[in-house]
């Protein structure tokens, strides 16, 4: 076993720091050759920040606070701009909740696709064109002779992320971000969308880090999932583990909470179960950030941060007395 | 899903088959790029007559070296000759028996001159600085907008005079002095621009495929910016030739040259007896001006998707 080599990303104890705020605190998680990670979490857990983090592309109010995160041997949050640039679009790649408005309006898909191989790759014009109408029809636009001609505007929404995908894997990057890649398109789409992403990760041994709150995206594409609450991660274990043994109070309420049509459970047969409270709750300093809302909650989990244990191998929980009941 | 409102969420209420939504809408939106801007404009009559008028002017201007080889400042006629009197003097002749025709001609020469060069400099330096400013924000920013409001501060024409008469009046110095006294209209304008735009996602999403900072300024955001550009250039074309000829009219042109306004400056003192001196270049000010404002108004109309 040489887990050391096959992690192409390790954070350890990332923080990010927005005024007096953390809306990342000490987060630490690892993706490993080819693997898909998800992060799960509702809006405002922090998982987009993250994205940005590892990117180094957070808006100037925020900054990485602490902690590293180790890409390929380089910790990303201490390299300099002009280093990240390099590795920005040519070793990781990133693609936006937005198809609508993530494309330049004004410039042809082939142009934008070009620019992305001119720069990482030094292709003159022509032969970046050229390579621009394979990678359209390596993410399966139809046509890409005439697409890669037109204007963004001619595209439609699940078309347009096609082709964000294709600028985004154009250098073949190791390491794919997906910032709730399929949240603008009709369902249809999104599985397609999804299948491609899953697909190209497979051909081209690319990691996926696939930022979501939709359960059943995690279930059907993810090889391991991250659960984040107000900023932490409070579980993590494969999707199967996952969803047949929840161990942390929050992973079980949002299982709860949605509707399994696998199980047979729909929302006709029963009340669906609502976690109570919101996530606004999670302000103070210290202590578990979900224990406000808990109903297991204990006096404890208020005075200190909860340790990440490892009930059993591969699954983590933020959570000490689920694991003190043995739950 | 965990909390955001999806409407989609039931498969059983999207029939849409997946090859059918993917390949859908390719005829829905008639617009692509340059091209069907070029048309809508052709569309506007007020738009063809400004660009008709500005390429007879342009064409006085290229022909008039074969047309009057002798130069606007030949004495070669009899004095006030009226325009209509004679065929050989179309616009007639001034006090000292030179051809207005071969004046108008000429100056049409200066006029482009100044007004395109002018415009050239200034709009360059405003896009500069304006995108700058615009782009980086912060402390840049700042001190970018404070030296466009030290620029605005004077009124323009007076600056102008100012900067001409320091600098000896030529046709270089009358044109730096136009384009240092019209690039901060520009230069607030980018900056404006530059600073809604550098918010859009698209900019993020250049960003995060490792473009670094001129290649978004000018690659990824100055395109969009670039018809709010061209329709403050087209007017500030007129606005240029303005200027040129009022300083010409106030004996601050280049004194060996003859343009539109050193024709109606020396025509003033005849305004009782010959008034044609001075309103012959004056219609021909007016004309170009006219012209590249419709111009203007028509590129509004063709490049300004809000406009439709």
């Amino acid at each position: 076993m040489k887990p050391a080599v096959e992690k192409i990303l390790d954070v350890r104890d990332l923080s990010i720091g927005l005024k007096s705020f953390r809306p990342v605190q000490n987060l630490s998680f690892s993706v490993r050759r080819g693997e898909t990670l998800a992060l799960v979490g509702e809006s405002g857990s922090g998982k987009s920040l993250t994205a940005l983090a590892l990117m180094r592309l957070l808006p100037e109010v925020a900054r990485i606070a602490g902690g590293s995160a180790t890409f390929m041997d380089r910790d990303l949050a201490s390299l300099s701009e002009a280093e990240m640039r390099k590795v920005r679009g040519s070793d990781i790649g990133m693609i936006f909740q937005e198809p609508m408005t993530s494309l330049n309006p004004v410039l042809t898909v082939g142009r934008q696709i070009s620019e992305v191989l001119r720069i990482h790759e030094g292709l003159d014009r022509r032969l970046a064109m050229a390579r621009s109408v394979e990678l359209l029809d390596l993410v399966r636009i139809p046509e890409p002779q005439r697409r890669v001609h037109e204007y963004p505007h001619q595209l439609s929404g699940g078309m347009r992320q096609r082709v964000m995908i294709a600028m985004a894997v154009a250098c073949s990057p190791k390491l794919l971000i997906a910032d709730e890649p399929t949240t603008a398109l009709d369902v249809t789409i999104q599985a397609q969308v999804l299948e491609l992403i899953d697909n190209l990760c497979r051909d081209l041994s690319m990691a996926v880090i696939l930022i979501t709150h939709d359960l059943g995206v995690v279930g059907q594409w993810a090889d391991r999932v991250v659960v984040m609450y107000a900023g932490r991660k409070v579980e993590e274990a494969d999707p199967e583990t996952l969803f047949s043994r929840p161990l942390h109070p929050y992973t079980r309420g949002l299982l709860g909470a949605s509707p399994r049509m696998a199980a047979g459970i729909s929302y006709r047969d029963q009340a669906l179960v609502e976690i109570p409270g919101s996530i606004a709750s999670a302000t103070m300093a210290t202590g578990c950030r979900f224990a406000p809302r808990c109903d297991l909650a204990e006096p404890s989990c208020l005075a200190a941060d909860p340790d990440l244990l490892e009930p059993a191998a591969g699954h983590r929980v933020a959570c000490p007395i689920v694991v003190r009941r043995g739950a | 899903m965990i909390d955001e409102a999806r409407p989609d969420a039931s498969p059983a209420i999207a029939p849409t088959p997946p090859a059918g939504a993917q390949a859908a809408d390719p005829a829905a939106d008639p617009r692509s790029g340059r091209q069907s801007a070029w048309r809508i404009f052709l569309r506007n009559p007020a738009g063809v007559a400004g660009l008709l008028i500005l390429l007879i002017m342009a064409g006085l201007a290229l022909a008039a070296p074969y047309v009057y080889a002798e130069g606007p400042l030949a004495m070669g006629a009899m004095p006030f000759i009226w325009p209509g009197e004679g065929l050989a003097y179309p616009l007639g002749t001034d006090a000292l028996g030179r051809d207005v025709a071969a004046g108008v001609a000429w100056g049409a020469r200066v006029t482009m001159l100044v007004g395109l060069s002018a415009t050239f400099f200034g709009v360059s330096a405003g896009v500069i600085i304006g995108a700058v400013a615009g782009y980086f924000g912060g402390r840049a920013d700042m001190m970018l907008s404070k030296l466009i409001e030290f620029f605005q501060t004077p009124p323009s024409f007076v600056l102008l005079m100012v900067v001409v008469a320091i600098a000896q009046p030529s046709v270089s110095s009358i044109i730096l002095a136009i384009a240092l006294v019209t690039w901060p209209t520009v230069a607030r304008l980018v900056r404006a621009e530059f600073r809604s735009l550098r918010e859009k996602d698209f900019v993020l999403a250049a960003r995060s495929l490792g473009f670094g900072h001129a290649r978004i300024i000018f690659g990824e955001i100055l395109p969009n910016a670039l018809p709010a550009i061209i329709v403050t250039a087209s007017l500030l074309v007129a606005q240029s030739i303005l200027m040129e000829s009022a300083l010409s009219f106030m004996s601050l042109g280049d004194p060996n040259l003859v343009t539109w306004g050193s024709m109606i400056g020396s025509g003033r003192e005849h305004l009782f007896t010959a008034w044609f001196l001075s309103a012959v270049p004056g219609v021909a000010i007016v004309l170009t001006v006219l012209s590249l404002n419709l111009i203007g108004d028509g590129l509004n109309d063709a490049l300004n998707p809000r406009s439709e």
